[in-house]
């Protein structure tokens, strides 16, 4: 028990529950400099996370490869999306390969392994009929089935078939597994 | 609850004499505008030193979006400019901030020269004082092509024209501040390291200096 209380206990003095001077004035100097201070400091924290809160961009469906051309056997191909970021605007290219499943379906498999994010690839010595990656030896089937090292199958392109294309389009989780 | 993870840390630390050392000190009467409303001329050194922090913090935020690069810099200032949520306050605060730093700068040397403060045991002050304020001139100056729009390219060449006009050794420096023979890529990059890295160091030191001297001597009586 420190001093005040002490005397406090000892005395029992009339309750006052008004603030006191010095209370009132720390409010009021707190408050001010909090004022101030939020006025600075707010506009920078929202222009910090703004690209939190920007609109994603939707992204379009792309032309990609004939619809003849697609086999049972995945085949990789390259296709250019429009990709705005912040000020600079490029069209880079994009993997994915292509394959018709038994029923004759087309399907797009992304090439970014769900284990690390490295790229991979189909079939070859070390992993026939398998797309194999060369970061971990992640192992992953036809349909993009985790066999392996990685935890979630392969993300699956949007297909779209018009006219006789492949149009390719936003990516999802995997819905062949 | 502040008050007891203030009280916890105290009792582990000791801060509470540090802090009473550097800021517990009773405003002497001449310089309190509550006793002589003439006083707030005292402000002026305290409102530079608020209004760098603000540059200081803008300035960090500031550099999340702006490359300095000549392809660059000015989509990125325009980016962050009209895009950005709040861009054109941050921006706006550390534009205005950069004149009104210095006009505060140049009342509160007039505060200095016109109370006779820089008199002795105080020369050292004013002559760290009057190294801030260069200091603060070349944030200006480098701050100022940064942009890479017209005013800052044409500014730039001015500036160093004059530089240039430095009678034997204007050449040399001129090709050194420039990087090169002419204003471009290099210079940008080289005004960008200067205006966020050596000069801000400079000034943080030279402020430290400042201020550990005022404590020392103490502010200058009445006149």
């Amino acid at each position: 028990m420190d001093h005040n209380q002490q005397h406090e206990t000892s005395h029992k003095p009339i309750k006052r529950n008004e603030m006191t001077r010095r209370q009132f004035l720390s409010y009021t100097l707190g408050g001010a400099t909090a004022f101030m201070a939020g006025g600075a400091i707010l506009p920078m924290l929202r222009f910090a996370v703004d690209p939190l809160l920007q609109k994603k961009a939707e992204t379009a469906f792309v032309k990609a490869i004939e619809e003849k051309d697609v086999t049972k056997e995945p085949k990789s191909i390259d296709f250019k999306v429009h990709q705005v970021d912040g000020w600079y605007e490029s069209d880079p290219k994009l993997q994915a390969f292509v394959a018709k499943d038994d029923s004759g379906k087309i399907f797009a498999l992304s090439p970014v392994c769900k284990h690390l994010g490295c790229t991979i690839s189909w079939s070859g010595e070390e992993a026939p009929n398998l797309y194999h990656c060369p970061c971990h030896g992640a192992r992953y089937t036809k349909d993009g089935k985790n066999l392996k090292v990685a935890p979630k199958p392969l993300d699956e392109y949007q297909v779209k078939v018009e006219n006789g294309w492949v149009y390719l389009g936003p990516l999802e989780s995997n819905t062949r597994v | 609850m502040f008050k007891g993870m203030y009280n916890w840390i105290d009792e582990r630390l000791d801060v509470t004499p540090m802090w009473r050392d550097i800021a517990d000190h009773e405003v002497p009467e001449h310089v309190n505008p509550a006793h002589h409303f003439s006083a707030f001329v005292y402000c002026f050194g305290g409102l530079t030193f608020f209004i760098t922090v603000i540059q200081i913090l803008s300035g960090m935020f500031l550099t999340m979006y702006y490359v300095p690069d000549i392809i660059n810099a000015y989509y990125s200032v325009d980016y962050l400019q009209h895009q950005v949520a709040f861009g054109v306050i941050v921006r706006g605060m550390h534009h205005w901030g950069a004149s009104l730093v210095i006009v505060m700068m140049f009342l509160h040397t007039l505060r200095v020269f016109f109370t006779g403060s820089y008199k002795a045991p105080r020369e050292m002050n004013w002559v760290v004082g009057m190294l801030i304020f260069f200091v603060m001139l070349g944030l200006g100056f480098t701050g100022y092509l940064l942009p890479w729009d017209n005013k800052a390219y044409f500014a730039t060449k001015v500036g160093m024209e004059i530089a240039g006009s430095v009678p034997w050794i204007g050449g040399y420096i001129k090709e050194l501040l420039a990087g090169g023979t002419i204003v471009g890529a290099q210079t940008l990059t080289r005004f960008f390291a200067i205006h966020v890295f050596f000069l801000p160091g400079v000034l943080l030191t030279l402020l430290a200096a400042h201020f550990f001297m005022i404590r020392k001597q103490g502010i200058s009586g009445p006149l």
